[in-house]
């Protein structure tokens, strides 16, 4: 009766109430990494109150969410961060935070190691600095290591958390060391076009020889490495990753932004998959449980173009987020299909018209220190179309 | 049965979260980080009696599980003390 098997089924209709969610909590943050999903770097003037907040740990206390993925933006630099750290945790939502580290002194480190409800997840994307910096800026490595010290010494087991792109795939052996040195549990998620993360896509999505060798990687290394139900999109290879292995969004899991808009999941913030605001009558279990954006997403998919194809079991079509930011159609194949039917299907795509997210807060200008990409693209683009046309521009 | 838990007084251990869902529950385990499921309603209602059981066989008398179906649920509340989910009440 109890059982490891994945309900899919049931997940894939919906839940009462998520399992976990997302939750930006600013859209601030002292770094401009290149592919931010959230395009994040200014604080919005409309962001939550303190109060606010609390409301709403308040609302997933009673709808039992066991936990929430703190993001950001970079959520320390909120002054009220560990106030509402720890209401919730104190408020039976457990907490898993994401960040950059630069909030995370030895007392920071000490706070996080007397809540048995908190998990850190450490931001870093190289194993080295010059592969780290040159997407998430000047001394981001440093700063992450420095955090990764400070966590180790208090007694911390961090996670540390890895986005894979072309540049850094090559790094995994390194990354895993680097992450046994600090006691810290590798975490490993996929690259997605949305925010900033569309205009450099093409330039850092892992190409298919690399999605094989990660795929068999992970197989390998099992469940000492988290990948946040990231790759699932992999299963079609033959033997599913761990975790549900299916797309939650809506279903499972949503994201709530830092203006309190509630979207589909996290790789989603654009208006179509906007569901309603945490701040509107009823509030956020109104959303979940009524808007019409969350009961469609819960209905049956017919798997459209994919219906057909003999691992369509296993990758259930793929990543939303990522067929939306490239333009593809929802019920066709994923991007990185690694059938090889999202290449043919991108090659279809009029380069320019893939939809892009009203969503941005960006620091003007960039800062400084802020990534260049230029120096990193490891080989040239198969054709002028693989590269998008604004990619340069971001980092002017 | 040697391994049998019904003569134990078991109870959900104080680490685990539980949420009923129409297909049976969720359990988030705050000490392993892990999700599990009941995927049946009546271990839901023998898991919330062993509070007030002084047995798991207790437990499952008073959430009417038929005797014959003893064995299986003796099998899952086996299973759910392995993995740390339910612990052994002190006496």
């Amino acid at each position: 009766m109890t059982t490891a098997v994945p309900l899919v089924e049931h997940f894939a209709l919906g839940l009462d109430a998520p399992i976990c969610l997302t939750w930006e909590l600013t859209y601030a943050c002292n770094l401009a990494c290149a592919h931010c999903l959230s395009s994040s770097g200014r604080r919005d003037p409309r962001e939550l109150s303190t109060d606010e907040c609390k409301a709403v740990i308040d609302e997933l206390q009673r709808m039992q969410v066991f936990y929430v993925n703190i993001g950001g933006g970079e959520p320390t630099v909120r002054s009220d961060f560990w106030e509402l750290l720890d209401y919730a945790t104190s408020h039976d939502v457990g907490v898993k935070f994401s960040t950059n580290g630069i909030k995370v002194d030895a007392e920071a480190a000490r706070r996080i190691a007397a809540n048995s409800y908190v998990d850190i997840q450490i931001s870093l994307d190289g194993a080295t600095a010059d592969v780290n910096d040159a997407v998430r800026g000047v001394g981001s490595y440093d700063t992450a290591v420095r955090a990764l010290g400070h966590l180790h010494d208090a007694g911390v087991r961090p996670k540390l958390s890895v986005v894979c792109t072309r540049q850094n795939l090559g790094q995994l052996d390194e990354f895993k060391a680097l992450a046994d040195r600090y006691g810290a549990q590798l975490r490993l998620t996929r690259l997605r076009p949305s925010g900033r993360g569309a205009d450099v896509w093409d330039e850092l999505h892992p190409t298919a020889d690399q999605q094989r060798e990660l795929y068999d990687w992970l197989v390998a290394n099992g469940e000492d490495v988290l990948t946040g139900d990231s790759f699932f999109h992999l299963a079609a290879y033959g033997e599913s990753l761990p975790g549900l292995n299916l797309c939650g969004a809506g279903r499972v899991v949503c994201l709530i932004d830092p203006v309190g808009d509630v979207y589909a999941c996290p790789f989603a913030i654009a208006d179509q998959f906007h569901a309603g605001n945490v701040r509107s009558e009823g509030g956020f279990a109104k959303v979940w449980r009524e808007s019409p954006l969350f009961l469609e997403l819960r209905e049956p998919q017919s798997g459209g173009a994919c219906a057909s194809c003999d691992a369509y079991d296993a990758c259930r079509g793929g990543c939303m987020a990522a067929k939306f930011f490239t333009g593809l159609p929802l019920d066709g194949p994923d991007p990185e299909c690694v059938k090889g039917f999202g290449e043919l299907a991108l090659s279809k795509v009029e380069p320019g018209t893939a939809p892009r997210t009203t969503v941005d807060h960006s620091h003007k200008g960039g800062v400084r220190g802020g990534p260049v990409l230029v120096p990193l693209s490891l080989r040239r683009p198969d054709k002028p179309c693989d590269e998008s046309p604004v990619s340069r521009e971001v980092f002017a | 049965m040697p391994d049998s838990v019904l003569h134990r007084p078991l109870e959900l251990s104080p680490d685990v979260s539980v949420r009923p869902e129409p297909f049976g529950a969720l359990l988030y385990s705050f000490g392993t980080r892990r999700l599990s499921f009941l995927k049946d309603r009546r271990l839901l209602d023998v898991v919330q009696a062993l509070a007030t059981s002084d047995t798991a066989q207790q437990a499952c008398a008073s959430a009417g599980v038929a005797p014959e179906s003893l064995p299986a649920f003796d099998a899952a509340l086996s299973r759910l003390l392995r993995t740390g989910l339910l612990v052994e009440r002190a006496a």
